[in-house]
């Protein structure tokens, strides 16, 4: 017998459930006066450094039914490239963008919506500058363990080209799920669990 | 273990999450998860900056009564119907070290089984003094407690006859955005815990068992509320002491 690593597991993922809105965004779903408001609903205010831009997309499920009981969160960059996150070491990071956001899905339309900024570049561990993009984070009733994405935008086709993160998927028709549509200030990034769309998910 | 000193914020990669610890996304057991999860294979990808990084959240944020469900619903004067029990654990990092500042939030239905939501239909009764969510952040040593009532169980529409074992929804940002997690405890001793589609959706059982909340009777508080202690593992960064460094860096 060898000595024991000593590691603990992590602890497994459960589905968020049907109300998850009641625990993370509980203003959203009627459940007033415990929080003054919902966490990463606001992301930037009168002093953030950027280009404002919206967010707005909806989770799809294999019958191309859009899930309203899914919560989307977003993590990104600030205008400069630089994550407001105590792990940051490159610099500090504009202290009028906290770069995280949740967005509940809306009870009838299914909509997610974020008012943020463009954010700017940031290498990849090589190096290389990753062209801008906004990881996302979902969770709803009926997936077991929250998924990872990337949106990129639709109008950095050049930085997109030469995206290293982009760059290691297999099957080229695949990039386009991680590509918003519209046009600055509005974009949508729609998000398909299954089906010939299926959006690139990570494990990271 | 290759513990430095705790001055530093860490920012190494993750250790790679073990996929065959936690459910797959396809569960037909779990109906709901049969049009939601993924076909296509993940798209493997080593940490960087975007993953490393994530939020970090203040004790100034936390309101007195967040961490009390009896009462941050509750009309003055009252509380939430149910049996009083404290919740409280510490989250680790897979390197067995605390984890402080991280959000956790719960979520749960009420002594009778009922959430607080529109779109809820089952007949138990709606508890006036109970609105179900609650927040703290772990302290130095990545502890953290709350109060509330033991929630009820209920059925649910996926077999003909299921239903969900008493349990709290949990979720845990950690201090990189791939350590978010959402999960859900469970009460020791609960035999509807065996029999439910989500947790079985689990494969191994000591995967399951590390769910279950054990009662915790040195915690108890005499004449007021019995303890549960809910230890939550996160996953933990590689270390970088040795880590290659590239020319210029
Ligand atoms: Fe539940």
């Amino acid at each position: 017998m060898a000595q024991s690593l000593g590691y603990l597991k992590e602890t497994p993922s459960q589905t968020a459930g049907p109300y998850v809105h009641i625990g993370l965004t509980p203003n959203f779903c009627d459940i007033t006066g415990v929080y003054p408001q919902d966490l990463g609903t606001a992301l930037v205010n009168e002093r953030t450094q950027g280009e404002r831009i919206v967010i707005t997309g909806r989770v799809f499920d294999g019958a191309g039914a859009p899930l309203k009981d899914a919560v989307v969160e977003i993590w990104q960059a600030d205008a400069a490239g630089l994550y407001n996150s105590p792990s940051e070491t490159r610099g500090s990071a504009d202290p009028h963008f906290a770069g995280w956001g949740r967005g509940p899905a809306d009870a009838v339309t299914g909509e997610f919506r974020f008012e943020t900024i463009k954010p700017g570049r940031v290498p990849y561990p090589d190096g290389r500058p990753m062209a801008p993009h906004v990881t996302l984070w979902i969770v709803a009733r009926g997936i077991n363990i929250g998924l990872h994405t990337r949106l990129y935008f639709p109008d950095e086709a050049q930085a997109n080209a030469a995206d290293p993160v982009l760059a290691r998927i297999e099957h080229r028709d695949r990039v386009s799920t991680l590509i918003a549509t519209g046009t600055a200030p509005h974009y949508v990034f729609d998000i398909h669990l299954q089906g010939p769309q299926e959006t690139v998910f990570f494990d990271i | 273990m290759f513990d430095k000193s705790n001055s530093q914020p860490e920012t190494g990669p993750f250790f790679a999450r073990d996929r065959s610890w936690h459910p797959p996304a396809y569960t037909p057991g779990y109906k709901t998860s049969v049009l939601r999860s993924p076909q296509r294979a993940l798209l493997s990808l080593g940490s960087t900056l975007s993953e490393i990084t994530g939020p970090v959240f203040g004790h100034a944020m936390i309101g007195e009564l967040d961490n009390d469900l009896i009462h941050n619903f509750a009309r003055p004067g009252e509380s939430a119907i149910g049996e009083r029990i404290i919740v409280h654990g510490r989250v680790l990092d897979e390197r067995g070290r605390a984890v402080p500042n991280v959000l956790v939030e719960f979520w749960q239905a009420n002594a009778g089984g009922r959430y607080r939501h529109k779109k809820e239909t089952y007949l138990a009764a709606i508890d006036p003094n109970f609105g179900g969510c609650g927040r703290t952040i772990t302290d130095a040593d990545g502890a953290y407690a709350f109060r509330t009532i033991r929630p009820g169980a209920y059925p649910w529409p996926n077999g003909v006859n299921d239903w969900r074992p008493a349990h709290i929804h949990f979720s845990i940002f950690g201090h990189g955005f791939v350590q978010r997690l959402i999960t859900q405890m469970y009460f020791e001793g609960d035999p509807m815990i065996w029999k439910c589609p989500i947790v079985n959706a689990i494969p191994d059982r000591s995967a399951i068992e590390q769910l279950i909340a054990p009662m915790d009777w040195g915690n108890t508080v005499p004449m007021d509320s019995r303890a549960y202690k809910f230890d939550i593992v996160l996953r933990g960064r590689r270390s970088t002491l040795f880590e290659n460094r590239r020319e210029g860096n």
